[in-house]
């Protein structure tokens, strides 16, 4: 069936981010001769309408009030969005922003959100799937009002190509908040970010100290700092041995690349989460039951210290 | 100060894999053999940062909310002996099988029964099904801003001074009260609570409300309320069967390694 899709946008740096074009990649698919909207807010949106390959009309508003997201101001943008768009789907990345903006949109709207779907399909109408349980579980919804309302995980459509949006139509500049934002930390490690990279190495618990980690980005260095990022798992977070913008899992980041190297990870679903889509899992861990073998395609049974410092020079070597 | 907080019980999210078993026709999860359901550790973090703003504010009062089955009582109980004044089981048949809306509509028909409240505070997510929507949904039900996913708050400013964690960093926030707060791990742990405060816990009364003691219509809660329709639960395939590298040293197992990920053209 046609459904005419929106596309809440997100801009990095003036262009729709990857996430934002992997939406309009999933919507192109889904519309099915339907119509395919984008909404973006913030500095440059209008000139990124262009950019929104995939995109037949784009809502924007450049007012920089929307930079950065003030969810309420967001909503109210939104709001008209929806309305004007027609649409019956509504795509939002399961973002910081996305996070918020699902729910109270779905709220608004009198409809109902589906969080952190990992695949949308019309097969006798629209189907989210989602993990639940902590990843132990898939869980597949429907939604009995309109429109249905999605947030959608990084990586789980390929990013739409051709041209942007050819009509923009303008949102009313950002309104007023009752929060407000009153200071912003940035903490992401320098360079390559896990969700970009194509190999991921991660450290968990089973590192025993904050000074495991230095071994880890040894390892990610041997691979090349232009391919690999160090990831680490909720537990290794929660003891302060890494930042949370590293964190893969459930309530981390969602990474897919072409290698995920799990260093003393055990590998709980909730982690697994977040990384179960890459492409090779290798896990190095000394307790050979480890649950994260079962996911992993090669493995090696042993103690980190004596494994990882091996593989750093057989890496070495190989170049 | 007067603060909620919403506490949910659930399946312990840290049964092995192998004791997690689906009832494919009912679409549920069957409960682990010998394993007891928890409070979901979001929220007794949550709890957490409830208990520490009542410790700093004299005169505060932190009242503890669950929607459930009877057993839920426990989960009600663990906050009281954290330091929670007050509990409200809200359990009635017409509540169950619903989705998030139905859930914070129960939840918030109780926060305006109880009136007077100052903040709610929630998980970031329950973590059982995951969804990280209901506190959004009560904020947007009670009309009132909200701030999710935060790693610190206290009372300071125009209400409250939250800090919460983005993907690449940290921001600080600012809320008006009354205001809905839902709190992540980052927070830091609950307290674990002592003996007597367990017992005394134990013989505190927790209040049950029903369905028409909240003044809700049956249409509009449980399965007939549900706008997000569970069609099927089912447990994800895993990958196929691990190799593991031979080898009488750290270095032949290495070596190995490098030579089937050379061999798959990954390095
Ligand atoms: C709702 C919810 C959400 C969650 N979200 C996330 C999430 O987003 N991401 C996440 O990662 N977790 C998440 N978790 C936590 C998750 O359940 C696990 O507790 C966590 O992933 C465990 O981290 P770990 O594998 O590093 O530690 P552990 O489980 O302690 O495992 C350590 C591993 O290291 C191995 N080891 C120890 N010493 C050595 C050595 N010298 N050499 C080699 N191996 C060694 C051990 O054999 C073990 O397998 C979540 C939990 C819940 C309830
Ligand atoms: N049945 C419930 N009873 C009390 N609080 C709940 C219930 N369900 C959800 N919550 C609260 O809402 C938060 C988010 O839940 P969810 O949207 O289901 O992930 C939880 O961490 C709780 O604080």
């Amino acid at each position: 069936m046609a459904h005419n899709v929106l596309v809440v946008g997100e801009l990095a740096g003036g262009s729709p981010t990857s996430t934002t074009l992997e939406l309009l990649g999933g919507a192109q698919g889904l519309a099915a001769g339907g119509s395919v909207s984008v909404a973006l807010l913030g500095t440059g949106a209008s000139a990124a309408a262009a950019k929104a390959a995939g995109a037949s009309k784009a809502f924007v508003s450049d007012d920089a009030g929307y930079d950065a997201v003030k969810a309420e101001q967001w909503l109210a943008a939104l709001e008209v969005a929806v309305d004007q768009s027609g649409a019956d789907l509504v795509l939002i990345a399961q973002s910081s922003a996305g996070r918020e903006i699902g729910p109270r949109l779905a709220a608004r709207k009198k409809t109902a959100v589906a969080m952190d779907c990992a695949k949308i399909e019309d097969a006798g109408g629209l189907k989210f799937t989602r993990p639940a349980y902590g990843g132990n579980a898939l869980a597949t919804y429907s939604i009995a009002t309109s429109p249905a309302i999605a947030t959608v995980r990084a990586k789980s459509f390929e990013e739409a190509t051709g041209a942007g949006a050819g009509e923009v139509v303008q949102l009313p500049a950002a309104g007023a908040s009752r929060t407000n934002i009153t200071g912003m930390e940035k903490a992401v490690s320098a360079g390559l970010q896990i969700t970009d990279a194509t190999v991921v190495v991660s450290g968990g618990r089973g590192l025993g100290a904050p000074e495991g980690f230095k071994v880890v980005e040894e390892l990610a260095a041997a691979i090349g700092n232009d391919k690999a990022a160090v990831g680490a798992s909720r537990a290794a977070v929660d003891l302060g041995w890494y930042p949370p913008s590293q964190q893969v899992g459930l309530t981390g980041k969602v990474v897919n690349p072409d290698l995920y190297i799990a260093v003393a990870i055990s590998g709980a679903s909730q982690h697994m989460a977040g990384c179960s889509g890459s492409k090779t899992i290798v896990a190095i861990n000394r307790d050979k039951d480890a649950n994260i073998f079962g996911f992993a395609k090669y493995g090696i049974v042993g103690d980190w210290k004596a494994i990882v410092p091996a593989l750093i020079e057989e890496i070495k070597k190989a170049k | 100060m007067h603060i909620v907080v919403c506490a949910k019980q659930i399946p312990d999210p840290e049964t092995p894999p192998s004791a997690f078993k689906i009832d494919a026709a009912n679409n549920k999860v069957i409960p682990a053999q010998g394993i007891a359901p928890v409070l979901s550790q979001f929220d007794g973090i949550a709890a957490e940062a409830a208990l520490r703003i009542k410790e700093a504010n004299a005169g505060s009062k932190v009242t503890v909310i669950s929607m459930g089955a009877e057993s839920a009582q426990a989960a009600i109980k663990q906050v009281l002996a954290m330091g929670a004044d007050e509990g409200v089981l809200l359990n009635d048949p017409a509540f169950e099988d619903g989705d998030s809306h139905t859930t914070a509509t129960v939840l918030a028909a109780a926060i305006k029964k109880l009136g007077n409240v100052d903040a709610v505070f929630c998980g970031r997510q329950a973590a059982d099904w995951d969804m990280g929507q209901v506190g959004l949904l009560v904020a947007e039900d009670l009309g009132w801003p909200v701030a999710i996913i935060a790693k610190g708050v206290a009372m300071g400013g125009a209400g409250l001074q939250v800090q919460r964690v983005l993907e690449n960093g940290f921001e600080s926030l600012e809320t008006p009260l009354p205001a809905v707060v839902t709190v992540s791990n980052e927070f830091g742990e609950p307290r674990y609570p002592k003996l007597p405060q367990i017992m005394a816990a134990a013989k505190k009364t927790v209040t049950n409300w029903k369905l028409g003691d909240l003044g809700l219509d049956a249409g509009a809660v449980g399965k007939a309320g549900s706008r997000l329709k569970l069609e099927k639960l089912f447990i994800p395939e895993k990958g196929g069967k691990v190799e593991l590298m031979e080898g009488d040293t750290p270095q032949a197992q290495a070596a190995a390694l490098v030579a089937r990920l050379q061999a798959d053209k990954i390095l």
